[in-house]
């Protein structure tokens, strides 16, 4: 599939963004629109928004950048999130996402060769009574210790 | 119609990570099978704020409250409890005989609260607006709308005494005020639902257990000042909340409690949603409106303040979710009543999230007064594995920290920045004798590094400068001199940045280095982390007394550092060692020890 196919938009959102195309105030909530169905704001993404809202590429690209929730690369088929809350971070997130890192051999942010994984770390979810916490997709894991990642990622290959 | 039995389900999202959705279809399952469907209800809940015991299910009218519930119990609730009558004790959060006259109130960890805010988390479907009505819901935007003028509203909040409960603790009341004078045909009113404090929770735990609430302050706000018009901006990463306030809103339009003419009354107020999109600054007024608007989230210099000049540069109230979700009850109870609540400074409850080392985290709402050492040995039922209390920060990244000396200060808004913190939004972080209060400050200021828009040099420059400073001294290359300049860089931000976020930045260095100076000196002159967190201060050695050769902390040392014979004293070879601590998780005798 060329890159221009994949990043093309769905009728839904294309109606979604002519519907928003006169609110002020618009441009998030296209953004995420266009996240939600594509995983990240790619380049010819962005071209798009800017062609069909009529704003420049510049204002599009200030606005993804700023936000961290807004992805600019691809990320894994699941991307595990490692909740960096004070919570979490005291009872040893940090030891969670050296352990993540060592077995799917990649650091934070960056996706496996097989595009399976990718792992990050977020901000508070707010799951705090079950620190540490991490995501996969939308499912949590709560008081996780290290010696169940490995059985985590099996459930997801 | 009634029924026999009420079962109720925490559908908290930490509950709910933790299987309690498949509880509650299990639940009616079970129902359906053994045959009482007609006789019991299951709803799934708010969050009941017992976050470590979840999931949770409580049935009533018994008031059997089942913890650490798993969906395969769903069974024998149904065949024992509902059935036979008897309670499953061993789900029971206590199962002493005692209890069995005993209310969920008395369980130590609700005793010494009292929930205004949190009133209806844990008691109604937020799914279903019949429920919030039955529990008097609706009822004070029917008084505003038709027995109250503007100014009478407004009058009940300065009765009432409510301060903002997103951190700065301003007068509830004077906002509208200023805002209701304002003069201007379009006026707005705003959630800020953008809760970024790591490990404060509140926000999103009232927008999915009671969004009503919200949705109805809102309004009478609206009618309040003159605004037709309102939004809710909520960080896009809680999804639970976002949902159930979507419903909430299109059943209130339904019911005509929102949108035109509502109840009748000529008055017409509609709200929308807006997403955040992670961006911790946001939380900030002037960037919040900024993000609003769809532009990067910037704070703006003030004033003109948002009463005056706010969103599309019209006059704007803006309050957090938890101050809204007082407004229903000052309205319908009176200002007078609420104002008895609290302390001379501070009026009212305020939830705090509870969380770190604790024994029992979770959600607790209480009277302004309470002091710490109720909320942390009482009601969070003390530190966890026998560990020693060392500090609890309030505030998040913009507050302090409190040490023992200052537990039994009654908290307001007033006494915690006396002690050096601040009320902040909620957050309160226990750490105990294990948690290194340098490590701790790196964390809360590598978060406001990260989250600093970059707009001021203050805040961008003198952030990134503290940072490196702290690095420096948890690798072990902190000279005298660092402490010094910590607290000239701190100062400067404190006056010089533009918005709260640089202004309390370095707050939890200078509180950390006030109360914890010999940690931070440990840590600079003798090169040593005193609870063993920054790996780069401190040794792992092996007990002669202790070892009895196991080799297996030398199999597992992945660098080859440690070595001996078969029960023989291992030895650990401090050049080779790379401080992984695997020794230490292996070792089954405790000969491994950490300095």
């Amino acid at each position: 599939m060329s890159e221009s196919n994949e990043n093309k938009f769905s009728p839904e959102l294309l109606s979604f963004i002519n519907e928003w195309k006169d609110k002020p105030g618009n441009l998030i909530m296209v953004l995420h629109k266009v996240q939600e169905e594509q995983d990240y704001i790619s380049r010819e993404a962005a071209d798009q928004v800017a062609a069909l809202l009529d704003v420049p590429l510049a204002t599009i690209w200030g606005v993804v950048s700023f936000y961290h929730f807004f992805k600019l690369t691809k990320p894994g088929k699941h991307n595990i999130q490692i909740c960096m809350g004070t919570a979490c971070y005291l009872k040893g997130a940090q030891p969670l996402i050296d352990e993540l890192a060592k077995q799917l051999a990649i650091e934070v942010n960056e996706v496996t060769d097989d595009g399976l994984f990718s792992l990050e770390a977020v901000r508070c979810v707010g799951c705090c009574g079950l620190a540490p916490v991490l995501t996969v997709g939308g499912e949590v894991f709560g008081k996780v210790t290290k010696d169940q990642i490995a059985g985590i990622i099996a459930k997801y290959k | 119609m009634a029924f026999r039995n009420y079962i109720l389900v925490c559908g908290g999202t930490a509950c709910e990570s933790s299987r309690a959705d498949q509880i509650y279809q299990n639940l009616i399952k079970e129902c359906k099978d053994q045959g009482v469907a007609d006789e019991v209800q299951v709803i799934k809940t708010g969050c009941f704020g017992f976050c470590e015991q979840g999931p949770i299910v409580k049935v009533l009218p018994e008031d059997s409250f089942y913890v650490k519930v798993s969906p395969k119990d769903a069974h024998e609730i149904i065949a024992e409890h509902i059935i036979k009558g008897r309670e499953v004790t061993r789900l029971l959060y206590d199962k002493s005989e005692s209890r069995k006259h005993a209310k969920v109130e008395d369980i130590q960890f609700y005793q010494k609260q009292f929930r205004i805010v949190l009133r209806n988390c844990g008691f109604i479907d937020p799914e279903n607006i019949d429920e919030y009505i039955a529990r008097e819901g609706y009822e004070a935007l029917e008084k505003a709308l038709f027995e109250m003028t503007g100014d009478d509203i407004i009058e009940e909040l300065k009765t009432a005494g409510l301060r903002g409960r997103g951190g700065a603790g301003f007068p509830t009341w004077m906002k509208w005020n200023f805002t209701k004078q304002a003069e201007n045909d379009v006026k707005y009113v705003v959630c800020n639902a953008d809760e970024g404090d790591p490990g404060a929770y509140m926000d999103r735990s009232t927008l999915e257990g009671d969004p009503h609430s919200v949705l109805e302050a809102m309004t009478i706000c609206g009618k309040a000042i003159g605004a037709q018009k309102g939004y809710i901006y909520i960080r896009a990463e809680y999804p639970l909340a976002i949902n159930r306030l979507e419903i909430a809103m299109a059943q209130a339009r339904e019911y005509g409690l929102l949108g035109k003419n509502i109840l009748g009354s000529g008055f017409d107020f509609d709200i929308e949603i807006r997403l955040g999109a992670g961006a911790f600054v946001c939380g900030e007024e002037t960037a919040l409106l900024q993000s609003i608007e769809g532009h990067r989230g910037m704070p703006q210099p003030r004033p003109p303040f948002p009463a005056v000049k706010g969103l599309w540069g019209k006059p704007t109230v803006i309050n957090n979710v938890e101050t809204w979700a007082n407004i229903p009850v000052i309205i319908s109870k009176g200002g007078n009543w609420f104002s008895k609540i609290g302390t001379a400074d501070s009026k009212g409850t305020k939830v705090f999230a509870l969380t770190g080392k604790i024994r029992n985290s979770g959600l607790v709402e209480v009277p302004m007064g309470t002091t710490l050492r109720e909320i942390v040995f009482d009601i969070g039922g003390g530190i966890a594995n026998g560990r020693k209390f060392k500090a609890v920060q309030t505030g998040g990244p913009s507050g302090g920290v409190i040490t023992d000396a200052d537990l039994d200060t009654p908290i307001d808004f007033g006494s915690l920045v006396r002690i050096g913190s601040m009320m902040g939004s909620g957050g309160m972080i226990v750490m105990d004798e294990d948690d290194c209060i340098v490590d701790v400050a790196k964390f809360y200021l590598n978060f406001t590094v990260d989250e600093s828009c970059g707009k001021c040099a203050p805040c961008r420059i003198g952030g990134r400068s503290l940072c490196n400073i702290l690095e420096k001294i948890t690798l072990g290359n902190g000279v005298p001199e660092d402490l010094e300049a910590m607290a000239t860089i701190g100062k400067a931000m404190r006056v010089g940045s533009l918005c709260a976020l640089g202004q309390t930045a370095p707050n939890p260095i200078l509180s950390s280095m006030k109360f914890f100076g010999e940690e931070y000196r440990a840590h600079i002159e003798d090169k040593s982390c005193p609870s063993g967190t920054c790996k780069n201060l401190v040794t792992y050695s092996i007990l002669a007394d202790k070892c009895i050769g196991c080799t297996a902390c030398a199999r597992k040392c992945p660098v080859g550092a440690i070595t001996g014979e078969k029960k023989q004293l291992h030895i650990i070879d401090q050049n080779t060692c790379i401080k992984c601590g695997v020794c230490l998780e292996t070792c089954k005798f405790g000969a491994v020890v950490v300095q």
